[in-house]
């Protein structure tokens, strides 16, 4: 069905960022503009996503062009849904960053960048066109890049080496892969394109084209040999961008997988096999390179890598029971993953350190703040009935239906590691006495208590909404196991969606 | 024509990767710069490299009859071009940035703070 209003979360944040640079000047203007511009983008991705949920596939043709010519957005339930929690994340991150991000970062056009990233991930799971989502995956990474270097440290800068060689790189193999299916196609839309290479005789060079594109959005969701850039770079910036790199920019490549295997190229044996491979890779290395850090941040980064591979797991086994359980985790990931940075920044505010040795007493000076970030840890550790739980079972129960057994074994792995972990966190950051040595050094003085109550609230108000998200994601797992039913049902019949653009 | 195109693009390709594999970031940055022009040149190459063929279907015709300049890749490269014209700009610019900062040319230097874990 056809509907002008599905760009409208591209659009909202467009004229947003654009208003913020004209009031370069004033921060405190870019700051209401940006809590405008998030919420009514959150309003309109909600109402857009029970419209898609209950309806039809919505498009958008660019310029009234049919199909195969213009550029389309398609608007299914998976890319709305993805909207939403962007924008969701985008709205607690930006309300935390009035808290935590220093005036000159605020005045070198810090909202004007998040507003054009978010754009950007919105564009990115609207379109329907490969080489329009080529142009967004652009605007959303050199967006990322001006926000790992704002501010200008040294760890920033050396962080965001490795950061923007990488990604160039992915976008060369993703860039290369479009050149070669225009090659053998003529096409750029994606409807036309999954029918056309349907028809194509040689098998070959389909079926190289995909590894590149699974070598291009894997660098940029960082799957096994291919995530170094993330836990190397990931604990440079300030918590507020961290937090938006953790939640969303990995998710945006998940999702371009998602897309073109379940659309352009259907899953075989070899490529389900090759999957599942990277995927318990990914899963252990990322455990065990968790497991060998005490800084709480790059715990975290290592942790992002770790969780990849239930998504490239449930993907890769590619039944409906584990694409519904992937798909869940995602809902669950990208608001877990925006607040354990958020959380990890309110502690560094409090105890002046990342560092688990240097971290204690937490629980003694704040006894409230230690519950929500007890709920939030062990929402992550996926602790029956918070959310991470309701997932992981599922794919449990995939893998050993499909009797994928080194897979199951790479999943429990993950998990405990994930829950030890978090009991770790919780023991030496909360509950042990913090060494009396750390609380008499000058710059690792608690700087929380000194905050005004309001300072306070903007800092801990966006958590507690995260976290209340979380935890209805986890009690109210009946609707989000309803959404993700029908995203998986559509993900397995790519005729829908080759309907809805071509009719 | 097309064969010498093909030969080029493989020579882009390879010398990016061989200077990705230095550890000297100029030679990184030059690299990718010489990889995405490999890019943009295979997309050329899909679009049918002919002589004084517009895509205009003729008076008597409803279909392209023979080989036409396909104009989609070449509109496809220019944007490609202008996007990377952005992003190396900006690797530029942090190239120049962390050598002030860390006075090092070198990929291995860029470790200082990972003495702790």
């Amino acid at each position: 069905m056809n509907n002008v209003y599905i760009v409208l979360p591209v659009i909202i944040h467009m004229i947003t960022a654009i208003l913020c640079l004209l009031s370069w000047y004033s921060v405190n203007i870019q700051k209401v503009l940006s809590v405008i511009g998030n919420t009514a983008g959150l309003i309109v991705s909600i109402f857009l996503l029970k419209e898609v949920y209950t309806g039809p596939i919505l498009t958008m043709q660019g310029g009234g062009w049919a199909a195969p010519f213009g550029i389309t957005f398609v608007a299914d339930t998976f890319s709305l849904l993805l909207v939403s929690l962007t924008c969701i994340s985008s709205l607690a991150i930006t309300l935390y960053s009035f808290g935590a991000v220093t005036r000159h970062r605020m005045k070198y056009g810090f909202f004007v960048i998040v507003h054009f990233l978010i754009m950007g991930l919105n564009g990115a799971f609207l379109t329907g066109d490969i080489f329009n989502m080529y142009v967004w995956f652009e605007i959303v990474i050199i967006a990322s890049f001006v926000l790992m270097t704002l501010g200008g440290e040294k760890p920033q800068m050396e962080g965001a080496i490795k950061y923007v060689a990488l990604n160039m790189l992915a976008s060369t193999f993703f860039l290369t892969a479009i050149g070669i299916l225009y090659g053998i196609t003529g096409s750029l839309n994606m409807a036309d394109l999954a029918q056309k290479l349907a028809a194509i005789e040689n098998r070959g060079i389909v079926n190289i084209t995909a590894l590149m594109f699974f070598v291009g959005f894997g660098i940029k969701s960082a799957v096994f040999p291919l995530y170094f850039w993330l836990p190397s770079s990931y604990h440079t910036p300030p918590s507020t961008i961290a937090a938006i790199f953790g939640g969303l920019l990995t998710k945006v490549g998940v999702y371009a997988l998602f897309r073109m295997f379940s659309l352009l190229f259907p899953m075989d044996n070899f490529m389900q096999n090759l999957m599942i491979i990277i995927a318990i890779l990914t899963m252990l290395t990322g455990a065990i390179g968790a497991w060998s850090k005490i800084n709480i941040r790059r715990m975290f980064s290592y942790l992002i890598v770790c969780h990849i591979g239930y998504f490239i797991a449930g993907l890769g086994m590619f039944t409906h029971a584990a694409l519904m359980a992937a798909i869940f985790y995602l809902i669950h990931d990208i608001i877990i993953k925006t607040n354990i940075f958020l959380m990890a920044g309110i502690m560094y505010k409090m105890k002046r350190s990342f560092n688990l040795e240097e971290l204690g007493s937490i629980h003694k000076n704040y006894p409230y703040f230690s519950i929500i970030a007890f709920l939030i840890l062990f929402s992550l550790a996926g602790l029956p009935p918070l959310s991470g739980f309701w997932s992981k079972i599922y794919l449990f129960g995939e893998a050993i239906s499909l009797e994928r057994y080194a897979l199951l074994f790479a999943l429990l792995f993950a998990s405990f590691v994930t829950l030890f972990l978090m009991a770790k966190i919780w023991a030496q950051a909360f509950w042990k006495q913090r060494p009396e040595k750390f609380d008499l050094l000058e710059d690792r003085k608690d700087k929380y208590k000194e905050l005004k109550w309001n300072k306070k609230l903007i800092l801990l108000g966006p958590v507690a909404f995260l976290l209340m998200i979380s935890l209805w994601i986890g009690f109210g797992a009946d609707l989000f196991f309803q959404i993700s039913d029908k995203i998986a049902t559509e993900l397995q019949n790519p005729e829908l969606y080759i309907k809805a653009v071509l009719k | 024509m097309e064969i010498y195109l093909i030969i080029l693009i493989g020579l882009f390709y390879a010398s990016g990767l061989f200077l990705m594999f230095q550890r000297s970031m100029v030679r990184l940055l030059i690299g990718l710069i010489l990889m995405g022009n490999g890019t943009n040149l295979l997309i050329f190459l899909m679009g049918d490299i002919v002589k004084g063929k517009p895509p205009i279907i003729g008076k008597d015709f409803s279909i392209f009859t023979e080989i036409y300049a396909d104009p989609v890749p070449q509109s496809l490269i220019l944007t490609a071009i202008v996007i990377s014209f952005g992003l190396q700009s900006f690797a530029i610019i942090l190239l120049k940035k962390v050598y002030q900062i860390t006075g090092s040319d070198d990929l291995d230097n860029l470790n200082t703070h990972d003495d702790e874990i």
